[in-house]
């Protein structure tokens, strides 16, 4: 039985009259790439929110690595290791590739304030960022403003920011969001680098890449989770596919 | 051999550079000022440029947490006020030793930034403007109230601090070199703090709060260190300003003086390290010439910071700053 990372448990969201998460269970297992996926409107995001801290649920838990972080704050919880990325790009669009990479470098110290010492002296601080641009293919672009970069290098960018905290379980909201085949395929490859190294949670469009990343997919419909298991039993579940009824077509095209 | 990364190759939006070689220039002249103004006279001249340094100082303090956090605080001359104030009542009660009284008022103004940035980092955006702005009321009104302390007469210092034998501060010469020493510190200070891992992290914050938090950056707290950092400093420059004038009145907690600051700061630069210096000078020398020839100056300057913004509208400070653009397409 391996470990469990991250376990959510009933949690529930409700915006006035819509319940946006309703009883939603998931649990992600250590060093798995976790894939959540459902249709427009199910409530993935939402469900992201909550786990990484920017939305608090009504009620429900969600557990990290054993502790209760239901009610913690954002950054807290990425200083144990739950870090998310952004749907839509949230980088640092006027600093260079290898300045964001830098600040995300130094994130889980960050708590112990420094005055005085050059921050352009920390030297360590800018090779580990400069590491972690090559692992994400930023490699040549350290000095390039991220603001400059083309649409697949800001989601480049933007993976290895929550990536240079190090962290336990990655959050991944829609990664290849907006991206083309090329850049698609590129992403794919760099998750699939990141494969056994780092537990991932992956919401994702793009149901080729999912069903060639996930260990595990969930279902997400109407804030419920429906379905959870390996690639062909969601291919095989009913209720998937009844909830894809107008994406009927693509998941057996997606089973090759 | 890895290849060396380079972090200096390219000024960044994070580099703030004292200009080592200008600074020495303005330095020099700033020194030989009074010298040059002689004795008979010139004492008035040396007493404005002392006015001018002491509102560079709160004005950069202001830009600190405006243009660097991001913050814009709309009650910043409360924390000039309470630290005017506290070298007035000190006074009042027999303590004149700038040693003592200068480093209270800013661990006086300092306190208070840290009880007002505490509730009011809280908030956001204009919810922050109005916050802040409410409790840089509520101080002037509190202090209006407090007849002991000469309620909205103001307050009269008997004399100036004391601050070192040979040294006399009621010497518009000596005061205006402390003065000098004490601003060409807090520049200096405030250039390593920005290019200090904290600088970064601050004008971070400003350009993506949410993404900060999300990497584990404890946001509020950064910002309301930076927020009281700010407050101890205007409380030094309100010390400073007591000492000038010799009298302390609410009016400096007033409204329209925060709104000054911000002026300067806009006109000077807004995130510009000589941005608040350069906008206290431009913006008090202004006002001194225009008000030479009319009582209504202050619809001359109103057209001359039309005229600023409009040819320079990141501030004067911007002109200096050399071209950086086209490095990137």
């Amino acid at each position: 039985m391996s470990e469990i990372v991250l376990q959510v448990e009933q949690l529930v969201k409700r915006f006035g009259g819509l319940t946006a998460t309703d009883h939603a269970q998931l649990s992600v297992e250590k060093g798995r790439i976790h894939a959540l996926i459902g249709p427009n409107g199910a409530g993935k995001t939402t469900l992201i929110h909550q786990i990484s801290g920017a939305l608090q649920p009504d009620s429900g838990a969600v557990h990290f690595c054993g502790e209760d972080i239901t009610h913690m704050p954002m950054h807290q919880r990425a200083l144990r290791g739950l870090v998310r990325s952004y749907q839509i790009t949230s980088i640092f669009q006027k600093l260079s590739v290898l300045d964001n990479l830098a600040l995300s470098v130094q994130a889980r110290s960050g708590s112990s304030m420094r005055f005085w010492r050059p921050a352009r002296a920390e030297h360590d601080r800018y090779a580990q960022a400069a590491v972690v641009a090559d692992r994400v293919g930023l490699g040549t672009q350290l000095n390039v403003l991220a603001g400059a970069l083309s649409h697949g290098q800001q989601r480049q960018l933007e993976l290895g920011l929550a990536l240079a905290v190090r962290p336990k379980l990655l959050l991944l909201d829609e990664p290849m969001a907006g991206m083309g085949p090329d850049e698609s395929e590129n992403m794919v490859a760099l998750l699939q680098g990141l494969r056994g190294d780092t537990t991932i949670l992956l919401v994702e469009h793009d149901m080729d890449a999912v069903f060639r990343l996930a260990d595990t997919i969930s279902t997400l419909v109407f804030g419920k989770v429906i379905a959870s298991g390996t690639a062909q039993q969601i291919k095989d579940n009913p209720d998937v596919r009844r909830a894809y009824l107008g994406d009927e077509a693509i998941l057996p095209a997606a089973a090759h | 051999m890895k290849p060396a990364i380079s972090t200096s190759a390219a000024p960044s939006l994070l580099d703030h550079p004292l200009h080592a070689r200008w600074a020495a220039v303005l330095l020099l002249a700033l020194v030989a000022f009074p010298l040059l103004m002689g004795t008979n006279g010139g004492e008035f001249y040396v007493s404005l440029a002392s006015r001018i340094l002491i509102f560079a100082l709160a004005a950069s303090s202001l830009n600190l947490i405006l243009g660097y956090g991001g913050m814009l605080s709309f009650g910043h001359a409360a924390f000039v006020g309470l630290g005017a104030y506290t070298v007035a009542i000190a006074m009042q009660s027999g303590l004149t030793s700038a040693w003592i009284v200068w480093p209270l008022a800013m661990g006086v103004a300092g306190l208070g930034a840290l009880i007002v940035g505490a509730i009011s980092l809280r908030t956001q955006g204009v919810y922050f403007i109005m916050i802040t702005l409410a409790f840089a009321q509520m101080l002037y009104f509190l202090v209006v109230s407090l007849k002991t302390y000469g309620g909205e007469d103001g307050l009269s210092m008997a004399r100036r601090s004391v601050l070192a034998p040979g040294l006399d501060l009621a010497r518009e010469r000596d005061f205006y070199y402390v003065t000098l020493a004490l601003v060409t510190l807090s520049i200096w200070g405030l250039a390593r703090l920005l290019n200090a891992h904290f600088g970064h992290v601050l004008q971070a914050i400003r350009e993506n709060e949410v993404r900060m938090s999300a990497i584990g950056y404890p946001v509020y707290r950064y910002k309301l260190v930076a927020f009281t950092l700010a407050g101890a400093l205007a409380g030094l420059a309100g010390a400073l300003l007591a000492n000038l004038g010799g009298f302390v009145s609410p009016s400096l907690m007033q409204w329209s003086q925060s709104g000054m600051l911000m002026i300067m700061v806009i006109l000077g630069g807004v995130g510009y390290l000589y941005g608040g210096l350069m906008g206290a000078v431009f913006f008090l020398l202004m006002e001194e010439l225009l008000s030479t020839y009319t009582i209504h100056w202050q619809l001359g300057l109103g057209a001359v910071l039309l005229l600023v913004v409009l040819v320079a509208p990141n501030g004067l400070a911007s002109l200096f700053k050399r071209a950086r653009g086209g490095r990137h397409v």
